[in-house]
């Protein structure tokens, strides 16, 4: 079973206390916007087999959104971070890096 | 190729079967093939079929990293419906449903085609409205469904609790041409027709990568050796994205986890397959007594073929009130296949920014029942570059917004 900390409030979940919320760091699009970027925004998504960003909540616990790193062929959990940022901290890089010596970020 | 048929089991039978061929090839790869599959799951192998059966396309060659139907094709639970809501879905599913009437007959394999019956649960109002509109969309598009009563529910199935506390049955949506078929036998049929007409199944066999000159396809790297290619069809699931990368685009799919399991045998209890969408289960009776349990998708990316158990334990505790006699069922299997899932729940059946490659992929939860349609729709995609069973599915309608939602039908239960 997927256990995720929540950097929020500090709670070694477990995921049915979790709610998914797809690939993190998207970069969003607002009306006016070409089709193309919306496409990329609303649809396209890395779908990555290893190194993964992504969006969770602690939705029975503290209600808040925060991101994690994992890897989808593994399950292993690499760290989880606060969502107020736009791209992963130098530590969770670290972290990556130190586990996956040959991954470079998409 | 030697054909199967009652005289051959006799023949076979007096000299101790020693005459049985071999069903499919294992041959080297030649260094072109007019057109490359990659995937010989159900959906890739019967590209291949197609191509070379109504388009004469016989120079092909079908590659597979692991071994023959061994990906989503052998993991699922293998219902064949075609009752969807929107009419691109209503023709490409019909089409593959009538296919599988005859597909053993025109594959001189048994597939095992048991058109018993399929049943989805109305349990909610809501769903009473949903599966009305869905009946009544069907009668237009031409597929035999209807929508029945409660007691008709109970006669049909008799198993079934029909006043449950929480969620009653009030209703179905009835398919009585819809049924199950034997999952691996849909792959090794297409494969030994396939190979009948000259085309190679490599297995053992990964693409690593996509050669490409002057934005068109001229080949695939593989780990035994290059080939070169005139087309590319990728049809490979949940490792869609992974191909897209390696070919230079990307593709509106996510991949994660839909598990399956199956009860220890019993005596025959139930002649159709149920399926209960509101709380999230359905289930059918294979032929060696089993019951066939399947239940909802995990909601985060992953490729691990296993999924999370709690949501077998949610499927298992639905079907136990749906129908309290498998209480006391012992499991027998379970397992997990990967499901590429689309923002509309619909496939993709495609040309590709790059010149010469198609894809097909997008099934999701529910693409065996899809295979002979979707393989025939795809066969004539790539053979003459559009088909009206394809015109739908096309990459462009998320840029374009043209979806084909099908998220009552496909989002859940298959």
């Amino acid at each position: 079973m997927l256990t995720l900390t929540c950097p929020c409030c500090g709670i070694s979940a477990c995921e049915t206390e979790l709610a998914p919320g797809g690939e993190a760091h998207l970069k969003r699009f607002g009306p006016g916007s070409p089709d193309a970027d919306f496409e990329s925004y609303l649809f396209l998504r890395q779908n990555s087999r290893g190194v993964h960003f992504e969006r969770w909540r602690h939705a029975m616990g503290c209600g808040k959104w925060f991101l994690a790193a994992r890897d989808t062929a593994t399950l292993e959990v690499f760290g989880t971070y606060s969502a107020q940022t736009t791209e992963p901290p130098a530590d969770i890089i670290a972290a990556i890096r130190a586990k996956r010596p040959d991954w470079s970020p998409a | 190729m030697r054909r199967y048929s009652a005289f051959a089991i006799a023949r076979e039978a007096l000299r101790h079967h020693t005459g049985w061929e071999r069903a499919w090839r294992s041959p080297e790869p030649k260094p072109r093939y007019d057109v490359i599959i990659v995937g010989a799951g159900g959906h890739g192998l019967a590209t291949a079929y197609y191509l070379g059966k109504n388009h004469g396309i016989r120079n092909v060659a079908v590659i597979e990293k692991g071994w023959l139907g061994g990906g989503n094709t052998g993991r699922n639970t293998t219902i064949i419906r075609s009752n969807y809501l929107q009419d691109p879905s209503a023709a490409i599913y019909e089409k593959a449903r009538s296919l599988y009437e005859t597909l053993s007959q025109d594959l001189n394999y048994n597939v095992m085609f048991s058109p018993r019956g399929v049943m989805m649960l109305a349990q909610t109002e809501h769903e009473i409205r949903g599966y009305q509109r869905t009946a009544h969309a069907n009668a237009l598009q031409g597929v035999d469904t209807t929508f029945i009563s409660p007691s008709r529910v109970k006669e049909l199935c008799p198993i079934i609790n029909i006043d449950g506390p929480r969620y009653p049955v009030l209703g179905a949506l009835w398919q009585p041409r819809g049924g199950t078929a034997r999952h691996d036998a849909v792959a090794w049929g297409y494969a030994r027709a396939c190979s009948d007409m000259g085309m190679d199944i490599l297995q053992q066999t990964e693409v690593t990568g996509v050669r490409r000159e002057g934005g068109r396809v001229v080949g695939v790297d593989t780990t035994r050796g290059p080939i070169d290619c005139g087309k590319l069809g990728i049809v490979v699931a949940g490792h869609s994205g992974v191909m897209a990368e390696r070919a230079g685009f990307r593709l509106p799919i996510e991949s994660v986890a839909l598990q399956a399991l199956v009860s220890e045998p019993i005596k025959p209890v139930m002649d159709v397959v149920v399926m209960a969408n509101t709380v999230h289960g359905y289930m059918s009776q294979s032929d060696k007594g089993e019951m066939v349990i399947g239940g909802g998708a995990d909601g985060y990316n992953n490729y691990t073929q296993r999924g999370s158990f709690h949501h077998v334990e949610e499927t298992v505790r639905a079907l136990v009130e749906t129908f309290p006699m498998i209480s006391r069922l012992k499991m027998l299997r379970w397992w997990g296949g990967i499901v590429d899932m689309t923002g509309d729940r619909s496939p993709i059946l495609s040309k590709t920014p790059v010149e010469g490659i198609f894809v097909n992929c997008g099934w999701g939860t529910g693409g065996f029942k899809a295979i002979p349609g979707s393989g025939w729709a795809m066969a004539e995609l790539m053979a003459k570059g559009h088909s009206p069973l394809t015109e739908g599915f096309s990459l462009d309608r998320f840029r374009e917004g043209r979806f084909v939602d099908e998220s009552v039908a496909a989002g859940v239960a298959h």
